[in-house]
C-alpha cells in the first residue's frame, strides 16, 4: 500500500481547474518527483496534500486514512512536513527557535508545567533543545544555533527550512524546489542530502523540482502534470522518453504542428490563479 | 470506483468548518434576529409617525453623504498603499476646525451676508485645502518613510499621527467647542428637506463628479489609477509612484476638508475631538462598501448614514430601551465588527482584490 | 559641495523652526515657562527650545564627514531656526493672533527672545543662541564615542533632577536638599555639583564596565542572579516606606500600565497581534470587580476583595476569547480596527442608560470593596502597593515562562508566519485565542486592583485613549521585551504623573513617539534580545546606504 496517495483530486480556482483528476501513489522509502511545465498545479497539489487547499474533488489518503480537507495542524501532526519554494523560515528567530518550533506538537507538557516550571517541563523542553541542536547539526548548521534565520546564507536557510520540517518527525517529506538558486556544488549536495534522508531517516520523500538532473538523478519515480492533469508516469527512464512530456515541455506546436492559441491563454490564466 | 468524500465536506460543499467559526455565526445571527424582532416590535407599537421615519431618513443621506466623502478617502489610499490611514479622520477634523477662523471673519466683515454662495464656496475651499495639506504632511512624515515595511507598523504610526494631530488642534486652536456662523440662505426648510441638508447633498455629489473626471480624464488620474493596479508595472511604464500616491493623499485630504466644512454646516459645532467618530464611520462606511471600490465607498457612506440615523429608533424603540439615541453609535462600531468578520470585501467587493494566500 | 551644504542646512533650519513653531504654539513652550529647573533663569522651556536647536543642527550634519563641514552645517541651521523663532516672536508682538492661536501671548514672545527685551538686543541674542547650540552640538557629536553619550546622559540627568525638584527634594536629607534645591528647581551650585557627579558616575560606568563585567559574569550564575534580584526587590519592596503618599500613588498607577503592558505584550509583541481595543479587558476587570462588591447596586452580591478577584479574571479571560473568536481570521490591520471597535462598543454599553441599573451608567459605581486581610484593611496607596508589585512580578514570571516555553514559540511562530506555523502543526485558533485570553486575565487583574484602589468606576477611566497609552508604551519600550514594557510604562505613565504641566500634552507626545519610534528605532529603546542583533545589522544597512543618497543629492 502506498504511504501517501490521491485519487482523482481535482481542485479548482474560479473557472480553472489548476487540478483534474490526479492519481499519485508515492511508495514508502522511495524518492517521488513531480514536474511539469509553470502553472501545471505542483504547488497546487502540495497545498491540497498539507491542507491549505480543500480540494473540490476526489480524495487524499495517507497511511490508508483520508486526510483530504483536514486542517494544515493536523496534516502536519500526522506526519506530512514540507518545505516552500521561496523559503519560509521564521524570518526573526533563531534557527535554534525554528526548529523548537518543528517541534512543537511533540512536547507534552501543560500550560500549568510551562508556568510553574515543573519537573516534568525541563525534562521536556531539555530534551527538546538537544534534539533541535542534533538536527542542526544533522543538516550541517552546528554552531549556527543562535544566529537569526534571515542573517544566514541562503544555502543554510534551505537546510535549516529542511531541519525545521524533520524536526516535525514526518514519516513523508514534501520538497518544493529544492534546489531552486543553487549552483552546480551546491546542488550536488542537496542531491545527497535528499539521497540520505531517504536511506538514514527512512522517509519518504515527494518533489518538486525544475531542475530536470536533479529530478533525473535521484528519482524512483517520475510524476508529470500539465495543465493539472497527469500526463505521465515512471521511472526517469520511462517518463523522459514519453512523447506527451515531451509535447508539454517543448509545446504542443512541436509535437503536433497545431497551434493551440485557446491553451496559451489558459495557461497564461494559469499562472496568475495558481498559488 | 466510489470516492470517499469525508461527510462534513460534502455538507458544506468543500469548505471547511470549525466550531470557532459555527460559534461566530451563531453570535452573528443572533444579533441579527434581535435587529429583526426589535424592529417588528417597534413598527408594530407605532410610537413614530411615517414623517418621523422620512425625517429620519433624510437626515441619514445627509449624514451619510458627508461618510461618503471622507470614506473615498480611506479607500483612495487603500487602493494606492493598501493601507488604512487611520489619521484621515483628523484631515478631516483639522479643515473643519481651521475653516472656522475663516468662516468667522467673513461672517464678521460682513461678506457672509453680502455674497452667501461665494463665501459658501470659499469656505470649502479652504477647508479642502488646510486638508489636503495635512493630509500630504502625514503621507510624507508619517508613512513615506516606512514604505514596504510590515503592514503594522505604518498602522501603528497612522494611530501616533491621528494623535498627534488631534491634540496639536487642540494645543492650536483650545479645547473648546467653537460654533460656525449660520448662513441666512441656507435656513428653512426645502420640501421635506432642510436647506443645510440639501447644500451638503449637492456638495457631495458636485465633489463626487469632480473626482470622477479627475480620475477618468486627468493624467494624474490615470497614474492614480496606474498605481492602484499594479504599483511595479506602474513604475517600469515610467509612472512617478510617489507623485501618484501624494496626489492621492491630497485629493483624499482636500474631500475630507469640503466633508469636514459641509459636517459643520450641519452639526455647526466643532472641536478638536470631532474627527475620530467621522473618521471610524467613514472607514466603516469604506469597508462596507469595498475598500478600494470608489461606488462603494459612496454607497457604503449612504446605507451606514441611514441605518445610524433610522436603527436606534428602529431596533430598540420595540424593547422599550431608554434612551435608545445613545446606542447610536454601538450600532455604527457593531456594523463594523460585523462587517469585518462576515465580509471583509464588502458589499461591492474588493476591486483590488489579490490578497495574500498561502 | 559647498552649496549642498549650505542648501541641507538651511532646510534642516527650516524644518527645525517649523518644528519650533509647533510646540510654541500648541502651547508646550509656554507651559514650562514657569518651570525652573537651574536657579532663576533656566526654565524648561529654554531647554525645550535649545534641545530642538541643537537637534536641528545634529540632524542637518549628521551625515557629512569632516568636522569642519558638520560644524559649519549646524551653526548655519542653528541660526535658520532661531531666525524662524525671531520671526515668529516678532509676529505675536506685533500682530494680535490671540483670536486664532490661543497660545500665542506677549508671554510666548518673550520666552522665544529667551527672556529679552523685545528690540534689537533681545533678537541677537536668540540668534547667538541659536548659533552657540548649533556648534555645541555638532561638536559634541563630533567627540570620539563614550563622550557624547556620557555628556549627554550627565546633562539630562541634570535637567531630570531639576524638574523632579518636588519629587526628589522631600525624599533626601534636608541639609543635602537646602543645598541643591532653591525654590524652584536647582540652584546654581547644586546644578554644578549634581553635573559633575553625574559626569563622574557616567564615565566611571563607561570606562570600568569593560574591566567589571567579565570579573563579574566570571561568579557563578545562580548568586549572581539570586543577588541582583534580591537587591531589586528589596528596592522595590523599600518604595511605600519612603515614597510618600503622592509618589506611591503613581507607583501604583505604572504598576497598572506595567500590568496592561505585559498583558498586551503577549497579544501584540509575542503573538503579533495589534489590539487596539485592550482597554476593554481593563474595563471588564475593574467593572467585575466593582459590580460584585459595591454595595451601591440594587441586587450587588457584595463579595469581598478576595472573591471578586478570581471571578473578575475568569471574567476577564472569556471576554479576551469571545473577542478573540470572531477576530481570529482576520488580517492584521483589519484585526486592529476591529478591536478597537469592541473597546468602544464596551464603554459605549456602559456608559448607556439603558445598562445604568446594573452598571451605573456615566456615574459609574463608586464604594467598591478594598482588600481585607484579617482585620487589616488595605486602602492606604502605600500597601496597596504590594499588592500590585505581587501582581506585576506574577506578570512578569508568568510572561518569561510563556516565552521560554512552547506555547511563546507558538505565537512567534503565529507573528512570524501564520500558514508556516500551521504547517508545523500550531493550531492557530488555539494560538490566538490563548493569546487573547491570557493577555486579557492580566490587564483585567490591572483593572480589578485599579477599581480597588480607587474604590469608584467611570466609564470616562476607560477611554480609547488607554488602549492607545498601553500600545504606545509597547512601542517604546519594544515589542516584545519584558524591561522595555518597565521602562515604557515608566516614561509614559509615571514621568507625565509627576509633571502637571504636561498632562494636556500627553497624546501629543505619545503620537509622536508612535510615529518617531516606528521611523528610527522600530525594535524599540530595549529591543527583546533575540531582535537586537537584528537591528544592529538593519542601521548598519542603513548606513552604507547613506552615503549614496547624499551623492544623488536626495534627502
Amino acid at each position: 500500500m502506498p504511504l501517501l496517495e490521491t485519487r482523482r483530486l481535482t481542485k479548482r480556482f474560479g473557472g480553472l481547474v489548476a487540478l483534474r483528476d490526479v492519481d499519485l501513489a508515492v511508495e514508502e522509502r522511495t524518492i517521488h518527483s513531480v514536474i511539469g511545465p509553470n502553472g501545471a498545479g505542483k504547488t497546487t497539489l502540495f497545498n491540497c496534500i498539507t491542507g491549505f487547499l480543500v480540494p473540490d474533488g476526489g480524495d487524499i489518503l495517507f497511511d490508508g486514512t483520508s486526510i483530504a480537507g483536514l486542517r494544515p495542524d493536523l496534516v502536519a501532526r500526522l506526519g506530512i512536513a514540507r518545505t516552500y519554494q521561496n523559503i519560509r523560515l521564521f524570518k526573526h528567530l533563531t534557527a535554534l527557535q525554528n526548529v523548537l518550533i518543528g517541534l512543537h506538537p511533540h512536547l507534552k507538557y501543560t500550560l500549568v508545567d510551562a508556568i510553574f516550571r515543573t519537573p516534568r517541563f525541563r525534562r521536556v523542553e531539555r530534551e527538546a533543545q538537544r534534539e533541535a541542536e542534533e538536527l542542526l547539526a544533522f543538516v550541517g548548521l552546528a554552531g549556527r544555533e543562535l544566529t537569526i534565520a534571515a542573517n544566514l546564507p541562503y544555502g543554510d536557510q534551505r537546510r535549516l527550512e529542511i531541519a525545521r520540517a524533520l524536526a516535525l518527525r514526518p514519516r513523508v517529506l514534501l520538497l518544493d524546489e529544492p534546489t531552486a538558486g543553487m549552483n552546480p556544488q551546491e546542488t550536488q549536495e542537496m542531491i545527497d542530502f535528499i539521497r540520505m534522508l531517504r536511506d538514514q531517516r527512512q522517509l519518504t520523500i515527494l518533489l518538486i523540482e525544475h531542475d530536470m538532473k536533479v529530478v533525473m538523478t535521484i528519482s524512483d519515480v517520475v510524476t508529470v502534470l500539465d495543465f493539472g492533469e497527469k500526463i505521465s508516469e515512471g521511472t526517469p527512464d520511462e517518463v523522459r522518453r514519453d512523447p506527451r512530456v515531451i509535447e508539454a515541455y517543448l509545446g504542443r506546436g512541436a509535437a503536433s504542428g497545431l497551434s493551440q492559441p485557446s491553451i496559451v491563454e489558459q495557461r497564461e490564466a494559469g499562472q496568475h490563479g495558481a498559488p | 470506483m466510489s470516492i470517499a468524500v469525508p461527510p462534513l465536506r460534502a455538507l458544506t460543499g468543500g469548505r471547511r468548518i470549525d466550531v470557532s467559526q459555527l460559534i461566530v455565526w451563531t453570535i452573528g445571527i443572533s444579533l441579527l434576529a434581535i435587529v429583526g424582532i426589535g424592529s417588528i416590535l417597534t413598527l408594530r407599537a407605532g410610537h413614530y409617525s411615517a414623517q418621523q421615519w422620512r425625517d429620519f431618513v433624510v437626515f441619514g443621506i445627509a449624514q451619510g453623504s458627508i461618510y461618503a466623502l471622507i470614506a473615498l478617502g480611506y479607500t483612495m489610499v487603500y487602493g494606492v498603499l493598501r493601507m488604512i490611514n487611520f489619521a484621515h479622520g483628523e484631515v478631516f477634523m483639522s479643515g473643519a476646525m481651521t475653516t472656522f477662523f475663516f468662516a468667522d471673519y467673513l461672517n464678521r466683515s460682513g461678506f457672509l451676508k453680502a455674497h452667501p454662495w461665494v463665501s459658501l464656496v470659499a469656505m470649502l475651499l479652504c477647508g479642502g485645502l488646510v486638508s489636503m495639506t495635512v493630509a500630504v504632511l502625514v503621507e510624507r512624515i508619517a508613512y513615506r518613510p516606512l514604505r514596504g515595511a510590515p503592514r503594522l507598523v505604518p498602522l501603528i504610526t497612522a494611530v501616533g499621527a491621528s494623535f498627534f494631530l488631534q491634540y496639536t488642534f487642540r494645543g492650536l486652536f483650545g479645547s473648546g467647542v467653537r460654533a460656525y456662523p449660520t448662513i441666512p440662505v441656507l435656513q428653512g426648510k426645502l420640501w421635506i428637506f432642510q436647506k443645510t441638508q440639501v447644500a451638503v447633498i449637492v456638495g457631495v455629489l458636485i465633489t463626487l463628479a469632480l473626482l470622477v473626471l479627475f480620475l477618468q480624464r486627468t493624467r494624474a488620474g490615470l497614474a492614480i489609477r496606474a498605481v492602484a493596479e499594479d504599483r511595479e508595472a506602474a513604475a517600469l511604464m515610467g509612472v512617478d509612484v510617489d507623485r501618484a500616491i501624494v496626489t492621492t493623499f491630497a485629493v483624499g485630504g482636500f474631500m475630507a476638508g469640503i466633508a469636514g466644512v459641509l459636517y459643520a454646516l450641519v452639526f455647526v459645532q466643532v472641536q478638536f475631538y470631532m474627527g475620530f467618530l467621522p473618521g471610524i464611520k467613514a472607514f466603516t462606511a469604506a469597508v462596507l462598501g469595498g475598500i478600494g471600490n470608489l461606488p462603494g465607498a459612496a454607497l457604503g457612506g449612504l446605507v451606514l448614514g441611514i441605518i445610524e440615523s433610522v436603527g436606534p429608533s428602529l431596533f430598540f424603540d420595540g424593547y422599550g430601551i431608554r434612551a435608545a439615541h445613545q446606542l447610536k453609535d454601538v450600532i455604527a462600531f457593531t456594523i463594523l465588527v460585523l462587517i469585518l468578520i462576515f465580509r471583509p470585501t464588502g458589499i461591492l467587493g474588493e476591486r483590488l482584490g489579490g490578497e495574500e494566500r498561502v | 559641495m559647498t552649496s549642498r551644504l549650505v542648501r541641507r542646512a538651511i532646510l534642516s533650519g527650516i524644518v527645525g523652526g517649523f518644528a519650533i513653531w509647533h510646540v510654541s504654539l500648541v502651547g508646550l513652550v509656554p507651559a514650562f515657562a514657569g518651570r525652573r529647573l537651574i536657579g532663576e533663569t533656566i526654565t524648561f522651556s529654554y531647554v525645550l527650545l535649545v534641545a530642538f536647536l541643537a537637534l536641528t543642527a545634529f540632524v542637518a550634519a549628521r551625515r557629512f564627514p569632516g568636522a569642519l563641514a558638520r560644524v559649519a552645517t549646524g551653526a548655519v541651521a542653528g541660526i535658520v531656526a532661531s531666525l524662524m523663532m525671531v520671526l515668529l516672536s516678532v509676529v505675536i508682538t506685533h500682530v494680535n493672533l490671540r483670536a486664532i492661536f490661543l497660545n500665542a501671548t506677549p508671554e510666548l514672545a518673550r520666552v522665544l527672545r529667551f527672556g529679552a527685551a523685545d528690540g534689537t538686543t533681545g533678537l541677537l541674542q536668540t540668534l547667538a543662541i541659536g548659533l552657540v547650540s548649533g556648534v555645541l552640538a555638532t561638536l559634541l557629536a563630533s567627540l570620539p564615542t563614550p563622550w557624547p553619550r556620557t555628556l549627554v546622559s550627565a546633562a539630562f540627568t541634570t535637567l531630570l533632577l531639576g524638574l523632579l525638584r518636588d519629587v526628589v527634594g522631600p525624599l533626601l536629607p534636608r541639609t543635602i536638599t537646602t543645598f541643591l534645591y532653591g525654590p524652584a528647581g536647582l540652584t546654581v551650585q547644586g546644578a554644578i555639583v549634581v553635573l559633575a557627579v553625574a559626569l563622574l558616575l557616567f564615565s566611571a560606568r563607561w570606562f570600568l564596565v569593560p574591566q567589571i563585567a567579565p570579573a563579574w559574569a566570571r561568579l557563578p550564575e545562580a548568586p549572581r542572579k539570586v543577588g541582583s534580584s534580591a537587591f531589586l526587590l528589596l528596592f522595590l519592596a523599600s518604595i511605600p516606606l519612603w515614597a510618600g503618599l503622592f509618589l506611591s500613588n503613581v507607583a501604583n498607577f505604572v504598576g497598572f500600565y506595567i500590568l496592561m503592558g505585559l498583558g498586551l505584550n503577549l497579544v501584540l509583541g509575542f503573538a503579533g497581534l495589534l489590539d487596539l481595543g485592550y482597554v476593554a479587558f481593563f474595563a471588564v476587570g475593574a467593572y467585575t470587580m466593582a459590580v460584585l462588591t459595591s454595595p451601591e447596586l440594587p441586587h450587588g452580591p457584595q463579595l469581598s476583595f478576595w472573591v471578586a478577584l478570581p471571578i473578575a479574571i475568569v471574567a476577564t479571560i472569556i471576554s479576551g476569547v469571545l473577542i478573540g473568536l470572531p477576530v481570529l481570521r482576520m488580517r492584521g490591520d483589519y484585526l486592529a480596527i476591529a478591536t478597537l471597535g469592541f473597546g468602544e462598543i464596551v464603554r459605549l454599553l456602559v456608559l448607556s442608560d439603558w445598562l445604568k441599573p446594573y452598571l451605573g451608567g456615566a456615574q459609574g459605581i463608586t464604594r467598591i470593596a478594598r482588600p481585607e486581610i484579617g482585620d487589616w484593611r488595605i486602602a492606604s496607596p502605600q500597601s496597596f502597593f504590594y499588592l500590585v508589585l505581587i501582581a506585576c512580578l506574577a506578570g512578569w514570571f508568568l510572561s518569561i515562562a510563556l516565552r521560554d516555553s512552547r506555547f511563546g514559540r507558538a505565537w512567534f511562530a503565529i507573528r512570524e508566519d501564520e500558514f508556516v506555523a500551521q504547517a508545523m502543526g500550531i493550531n492557530r485558533v488555539i494560538g490566538k485565542l490563548s493569546a487573547f485570553a491570557i493577555g486579557a486575565s492580566l490587564g483585567g487583574v490591572s483593572g480589578a486592583l485599579f477599581a480597588s484602589l480607587v474604590s469608584s468606576v467611570v466609564p470616562a477611566s476607560f477611554s480609547l485613549l488607554v488602549s492607545i497609552n498601553v500600545v504606545a508604551l509597547l512601542v517604546l519600550g519594544g515589542m516584545g521585551s519584558l524591561p522595555g514594557v518597565v521602562v515604557g510604562a515608566l516614561a509614559l505613565v509615571g514621568l507625565p504623573e509627576l509633571l502637571r504641566e504636561f498632562q494636556e500634552y500627553r497624546l501629543l507626545v505619545y503620537g509622536a513617539i508612535l510615529i518617531a519610534m516606528m521611523i528610527f528605532r522600530p525594535a524599540g529603546l530595549l529591543p527583546e534580545r533575540v531582535h537586537r542583533r537584528e537591528l544592529e545589522e538593519a542601521v548598519e544597512a542603513e548606513r552604507e546606504v547613506a552615503p549614496a543618497e547624499i551623492a544623488t543629492g536626495r534627502g
